[in-house]
C-alpha cells in the first residue's frame, strides 16, 4: 500500500487513473490496526484494479481535516479524483470494505 | 473438520485469562480474534485498577496480556466467528475461514458502546461523532466538545480529552455519576470540564462535519442547543453477541446468564467477562472470569473424557460413584472391589465428589450409589447403603 503525505496526495489519489481506497488509521487507534492486514490482503486482490493507499492521520493532521475526516478508522473510496463512498467507525469491518472495493472496480 | 479441545472467542482479558489457565492445566487452547488482542482496553487511555499496576495504558497492558498467553503457548487465529452449532450435543465453530470443532468452548466477546440512536449519529461517525477517544482525541484540539455518558469510561475519558479539548461538556441522563469517587474528583476539579445533568441528546447537527447537539432536559422537557465539534458517546453497553442470539439464556439485550462456574444454559459452553449478565464490567472482573471458565471448562472436558472411556466404550460395565472426602463411603468402595475381585463383573469406581456434573447427569440424588451402563447406555441406577444392597444390585 502506497503511504500518502501531502506532498504525494494529489499525485497519488486526485490524479490517479486507477479507482483509489484511502485508509485513514492512527498509531494509537485498535481498531485501525486491527483492520490493517486484511486491507493490505485486500490490496494484493485487487491489484491493478484499485489502488490501496493509507495515510497516517497523526502525521497528517491538517490534510485529514481538509478531507473533512474527524475520525478514523476511516476508509475513503475516490474514482475520477472524487470521493464517491466512505466508511467510518463501526461500519468499517472487512465485509463492507471489500464489497465497496468491489463497486469501485 | 478441525478437532480442538478448548475454543475460546474473544481476546479480552477474559478470553487470554482463560487461555493462560487453559494451557497450564494442559488443553488444547485455541483462541478466536477478529482484531488484535486485549478487546475494549485497546481503545483505553488510562488503566489504573488493575492490581499490582498503578498506572498502564490500555494498550501495555493488553500487550502484557497477550504476551503471557504466547508464553504460554496458546494459539491465536485472526477470524471473525459467524455463528456457533450446537445440535446433537456437538459444539462447531463456524468462522469466516473454516469450521472448527471444541469440546468446549468459552465466550468471551465482550461489550461495545452502543449507539445514542439519536438523528445524525450514523451520518456524522467520522466526522466529530466518535466512540474512541485515543483514537480521535487528537482532531479536536483546542475545540469544544461533548462526552456523553456517566460512568467511569465516559468521566475518565472525559479527563483524557482535556490534553486536546479547550473545554469538555459531559452530559448524563441522570443527575449523579456512576463512576468511581476518584474518576469522579479528577472530572469535577479540571477546569475545561463541564458537566450537564439530567439531559440527553435529541440530535446531532451540522452541516458536513458536527457543528452541536440539540438537548432535552429530562426533567423540564426544556430543549437546548450546546455548540460542539466533536462528540464522544460512552452512554450504555451491548453484549457482543450478535453471531450467537438465543443459543444460550441471556437477560436484557442478550447479556450471557452463567452460574459461578461461568456455565452458560448449554453443557460445554462457558462465558466470561464483560459479555455476562454480572454486577461490575472492569478488566480484573474479565480476568477473574476468563480464569474461572478455564479451569470449568478444563473439569468439564476431563469428565467427558472420563465418562467416554470408562462407562461408554465398555460392553457391560457398573460404576460405584462414591464421595472420597466421606469415610464410610470410601470403605465401602474398596469392600464391593474386594467382594467383586475373580468374578467377570466389571466395576468402576468414581469420585462423585469430585465429577458433581457426572451425579447430576446420572440422575443419581444420594451418594453412594451403583450406574449400570450396557453398551454406552445408562440401564439402571440405584442408592446403595451396604455391602450387600451392592452385591444384589450387580449379581
Amino acid at each position: 500500500m502506497i503511504e500518502l503525505n501531502k506532498d504525494n496526495f494529489e499525485e497519488e489519489v486526485l490524479k490517479s487513473d486507477l479507482p483509489v481506497l484511502v485508509d485513514l488509521w492512527g498509531p494509537k487507534c485498535g481498531p485501525c490496526l486491527a483492520l490493517m492486514p486484511q486491507v493490505e490482503d485486500l490490496s494484493h486482490e485487487f491489484e491493478g484494479k484499485v489502488k490501496f493507499c493509507k495515510l497516517n492521520v497523526a502525521e497528517n493532521r491538517k490534510l485529514v481535516i481538509s478531507l473533512r475526516v474527524m475520525g478514523v478508522p476511516t476508509f475513503l473510496f475516490y474514482k475520477g479524483g472524487e470521493i464517491v463512498d466512505r466508511l467510518s467507525g463501526a461500519e468499517a469491518v472487512p465485509d463492507a470494505i471489500k464489497a465497496k472495493v468491489r463497486d469501485l472496480a | 473438520m478441525e478437532k480442538r479441545e478448548l475454543v475460546i472467542i474473544g481476546a479480552g482479558p477474559a478470553g487470554l485469562t482463560s487461555a493462560i489457565y487453559g494451557k497450564r492445566s494442559g488443553l488444547d487452547v485455541l483462541l478466536l480474534e477478529k482484531g488484535i488482542p486485549g478487546g475494549q482496553i485497546n481503545v483505553t487511555d488510562e488503566i489504573e485498577n488493575w492490581t499490582g499496576v498503578i498506572h498502564a495504558s490500555g494498550a501495555e497492558l493488553a500487550d502484557s496480556f497477550r504476551k503471557h498467553a504466547e508464553h504460554f503457548k496458546a494459539e491465536f487465529r485472526d477470524v471473525e466467528v459467524r455463528s456457533i452449532d450446537l445440535s446433537n450435543g456437538r459444539k462447531i465453530v463456524k468462522t469466516d475461514s473454516g469450521d472448527i470443532e471444541a469440546e468446549a468452548v468459552i465466550i468471551a466477546t465482550g461489550a461495545s458502546f452502543k449507539k445514542l440512536g439519536a438523528p445524525g449519529e450514523g451520518e456524522f461517525t467520522g466526522r466529530g461523532v466518535s466512540y474512541c477517544a485515543v483514537c480521535d482525541g487528537a482532531f479536536f484540539e483546542d475545540q469544544e466538545i461533548a462526552v456523553i455518558g456517566g460512568g467511569n469510561t465516559a468521566v475518565e475519558e472525559a479527563v483524557y480529552l482535556t490534553q486536546f479539548a479547550s473545554k469538555v461538556t459531559i452530559i448524563h441522563r441522570r443527575d449523579s455519576f456512576r463512576a468511581d469517587r476518584v474518576a469522579i474528583e479528577r472530572a469535577m476539579s479540571n477546569p475545561r470540564i463541564d458537566v450537564i445533568w439530567n439531559t440527553v441528546v435529541e440530535e446531532i447537527a451540522g452541516e458536513d462535519m458536527v457543528e452541536k447537539l440539540v438537548l432535552k432536559n429530562v426533567r423540564t422537557g426544556d430543549i437546548t442547543e450546546l455548540p460542539v465539534t466533536g462528540v464522544f458517546v460512552f452512554a450504555g453497553m451491548d453484549p457482543n453477541v450478535s453471531f450467537m442470539k438465543g443459543l444460550v439464556d441471556s437477560v436484557g439485550g442478550g447479556w450471557i446468564v452463567t452460574n459461578e462456574r461461568m456455565e452458560t444454559s448449554v453443557e460445554g459452553v462457558f462465558a466470561a467477562g464483560d459479555v455476562r449478565d454480572k454486577y461490575l464490567r472492569q478488566v480484573i472482573t474479565a480476568a477473574g472470569d476468563g480464569a474461572t471458565a478455564a479451569m470449568a471448562a478444563s473439569a468439564y472436558i476431563s469428565e467427558q473424557l472420563h465418562i467416554q472411556g470408562l462407562l461408554l466404550e465398555p460392553e457391560h460395565v457398573t460404576a460405584f460413584v462414591f464421595s472420597s472426602i466421606d469415610e464410610p463411603q470410601a470403605r465401602l468402595a474398596s469392600d464391593i472391589e474386594k467382594a467383586l475381585a475373580g468374578t467377570d463383573a466389571r466395576l468402576v469406581l468414581l469420585d462423585g465428589y469430585r465429577n458433581k456434573r457426572i451425579v447430576e447427569k446420572l440422575g443419581i440424588k444420594e451418594l453412594p450409589a451403583l450406574a449400570e451402563f450396557k453398551k454406552g447406555d445408562l440401564s439402571r441406577q440405584q442408592h446403595i447403603a451396604s455391602l450387600d444392597e451392592a452385591v444384589k444390585f450387580i449379581s
